[in-house]
């Protein structure tokens, strides 16, 4: 019996992103490109603003990726992978992916104007924001991704984040876009099988993979995938998928572990105090019940 | 074909006889008319383009830059406001060496608030690294649309061609469309180039020590590209019958006073040459038609002759004055001394008239030499 057929989903063998790439150890951001570019295969163009995943991807003359690249300005993400889309649609290329890549400041922040209008627009696209939480590759500075309670370079204790991290997917479920999922690095098989699932669709796809960054979450590298899973575990960061901006489906891995233990592992939460986990755990609780209701 | 158009309308025919691939626009007084047009030709199949209704002119631009990097033929329209916010895309769509074409409907930009004709909107993009030309005659604005195809596919940088608001893009005027076989003949399919390609995958855009490099080549083919805009009206001319150069003299061989503009301006300043050439005062009328590459030999050649230069701009540098006129006297600097008297005149659409291009010309055969920068037209 071969391997492939031993495990329950097997995660395709191509890597489209080479090794010797740039990022830290135990980038949680590295895992989530590479899985998401085995869920698409080689023929897909990807669009990369500044980030962390632009260092990643090149010093010239080199690039880490096997599939064409365009670095664009930071607030330009989806209309540049717009941009491509018209292009290939013009030319006869109907059958090439297009992937927009950024972070989370790249997505909340700065880019929102041109993801929104993309959205609007049903522009035949996937937008894929991997979330660490804070504008990682300019050196930790807070976004509006970064939750509350979180030390930032620009968030220094004792001024901590004090207002909660804006809900990206409700903004986006409000454009009544065909696919919007959560995903993970913590769960390979869930994150690509989201992946092979928008790819099946037309308009616009946007995902949302949680990507723990050790140097600006301030925890040792080899805990990156223990602390992804703690994030769905304890019920911060919950899996689910909104179809056409109104089906819901929530994952199966239900929260079961305090907060607590997700964040006594990271150096960015060590100013909060048990009323602060209290208070954030009443969110998460109620966030819960919010899904479970949509998903009903 | 002979149509009665408006300026703007003689952007959306060219662009049309273009065969642009890819559309993307976000409207805005003066412009609008050009991509309303654009998207009925979408509409109607006339024209086989993707039009992309964007939320921002900085999107439109984005749009442009990613769909020519994927290799189509593309087009967007501006003005003022608009084009301030492209601005970082200007520099990365000619860091990127792309052949995107842009009207820019000349507005004064704000504040105060103001929706006429004023050059400074493009001339403040001057460092961006695009090719800029301004016209003077819906003819000529649906000849250089064509024609910055057709150099910038050659030369792999940018092209904005300029037309001032309303005094061009809304006035009527009899303009020859060539029939769409002619103007293919002129204008083949984009040359291929490098672009995004599966088959073949390259990052575009990446980090590099290598910056300077990618300047001076961009240096390079900008110096080229003025041999490039003279071998393509050549071209041109052979195809259609009308040439334009790079700059434009009107009866410069033996005038003492000759007057510098660019634009629409330069129609009202022949008038008034010819007046006074009636009277036996010698005045010629140089219309700098590309100002970037800046065709600074070219005009020092015009210019040789003549034993003063006033130079009109509608458009302003706080703190400097007249943005031809730097130019202009920077191209001369180390030349034979000649006065340059500087004007401003026309900011925000103000009506300049043949009475107020005679008092320029008075004034600077009065004044025995020229003494900062005078404005024509303030209101009482």
């Amino acid at each position: 019996m071969d391997r492939a057929a031993q495990v329950k989903f097997p995660i395709p063998e191509e890597e489209l992103l080479y090794s010797g790439h740039t990022a830290c150890p135990g980038c949680g951001a590295a895992l989530a490109l590479k899985y998401v570019l085995k869920g698409l295969g080689p023929r897909t163009i990807i669009v990369i603003p500044p980030s962390c995943a632009g260092t990643i991807s090149a010093p010239f003359p080199f690039s880490s990726l096997k599939i064409p690249v365009l670095r664009i300005p930071f607030e330009t993400t989806a209309i540049s992978a717009s941009g491509i889309r018209a292009a290939l649609d013009a030319m006869g290329k109907t059958d090439i992916h297009v992937l927009g890549w950024a972070g989370d400041g790249g997505t909340y922040d700065i880019g929102l104007q041109a993801l929104s209008a993309a959205a609007e627009r049903n522009d035949n696209i996937l937008y894929v924001c991997y979330d660490n939480e804070a504008y990682m590759n300019t050196g930790i500075q807070r976004s509006s991704a970064t939750p509350e309670g979180t030390w930032t370079t620009t968030t220094p204790s004792p001024y901590v984040k004090d207002t909660p991290k804006k809900d990206i997917v409700r903004i986006m479920a409000a454009h009544k876009i065909p696919y919007i999922a959560t995903a993970s690095i913590g769960y390979p098989p869930d994150l690509i099988k989201k992946v092979e699932k928008a790819k099946q669709k037309a308009g616009t796809k946007f995902i949302l993979i949680f990507s723990p960054c050790p140097t600006g979450w301030r925890y040792s590298s080899e805990l990156t995938i223990k602390i992804a899973r703690l994030a769905t575990e304890t019920g911060i960061f919950p899996l689910y998928e909104v179809e056409d901006g109104e089906k819901y489906h929530l994952g199966k891995k239900r929260p079961e572990k305090p907060l607590k233990e997700y964040f006594s592992l990271q150096g960015r939460f060590r100013t909060m105090k048990e009323e602060d986990f209290r208070r954030v755990e009443q969110k998460v609780r109620k966030e819960q019940e919010y899904l479970a209701r949509m998903a009903r | 074909m002979k149509k009665v158009i408006s300026g703007n309308q003689s952007v959306s025919h060219a662009v049309l006889a273009a065969k642009a691939q890819v559309i993307a626009a976000y409207p805005i007084t003066p412009q609008s008319s050009i991509v309303e047009m654009l998207a009925g030709f979408c509409a109607d199949g006339k024209l086989q383009a993707k039009f992309i209704n964007v939320e921002s002119e900085h999107s439109a631009m984005a749009a442009c830059i990613s769909a020519s990097v994927t290799g189509a033929r593309t087009f967007t329209a501006t003005s003022s406001q608009g084009l301030a916010l492209m601005h970082e895309l200007l520099h990365y769509a000619s860091g990127l060496r792309l052949p995107i074409v842009m009207a820019n409907v000349n507005r004064a930009l704000g504040s105060p608030f103001n929706l006429k004709a004023d050059l400074s909107d493009s001339l403040s993009q001057r460092d961006t690294g695009w090719l800029q030309f301004y016209c003077e005659s819906g003819q000529e604005v649906f000849d250089t649309i064509i024609q910055a195809y057709w150099i910038s596919e050659q030369v792999l940088l940018p092209a904005m061609v300029n037309l001032e608001g309303f005094i061009l893009s809304h006035t009527y005027e009899i303009v020859d469309v060539p029939e769409q076989r002619e103007i293919d003949h002129f204008l083949p399919p984009s040359l291929p180039r490098d672009c995004l390609d599966v088959e073949n995958p390259c990052l575009f855009g990446g980090t590099t020590d290598f910056y300077i490099n990618f300047r001076y080549k961009m240096h390079e083919e900008m110096q080229r590209a003025k041999v490039v805009c003279q071998e393509c009206d050549a071209h041109f001319q052979r195809a259609f019958g009308r040439s334009y150069g790079l700059i434009q003299p009107h009866r410069c061989e033996d005038a003492d006073l000759i007057l510098v503009t660019a634009g629409t301006l330069a129609g009202t300043c022949c008038v008034a040459a010819d007046q006074y050439r009636e009277r036996g005062v010698k005045v010629g009328v140089l219309r700098v038609r590309l100002f970037r590459p800046f065709p600074g030999e070219e005009i020092c050649c015009a210019l040789r002759n003549a034993r003063k230069v006033a130079v009109i701009d509608r458009d302003f540098s706080p703190g400097c004055g007249g943005i031809f006129a730097q130019e202009i006297k920077s191209v001369l600097q180390g030349k034979d001394p000649l006065p340059v008297y500087e004007f401003i005149a026309g900011l925000g659409g103000k009506d300049v008239t043949d009475e107020d291009i005679g008092r320029v010309i008075d004034q600077t055969y009065q004044t025995p030499e020229p003494g900062g920068v005078t404005w024509i037209g303030l209101l009482k």
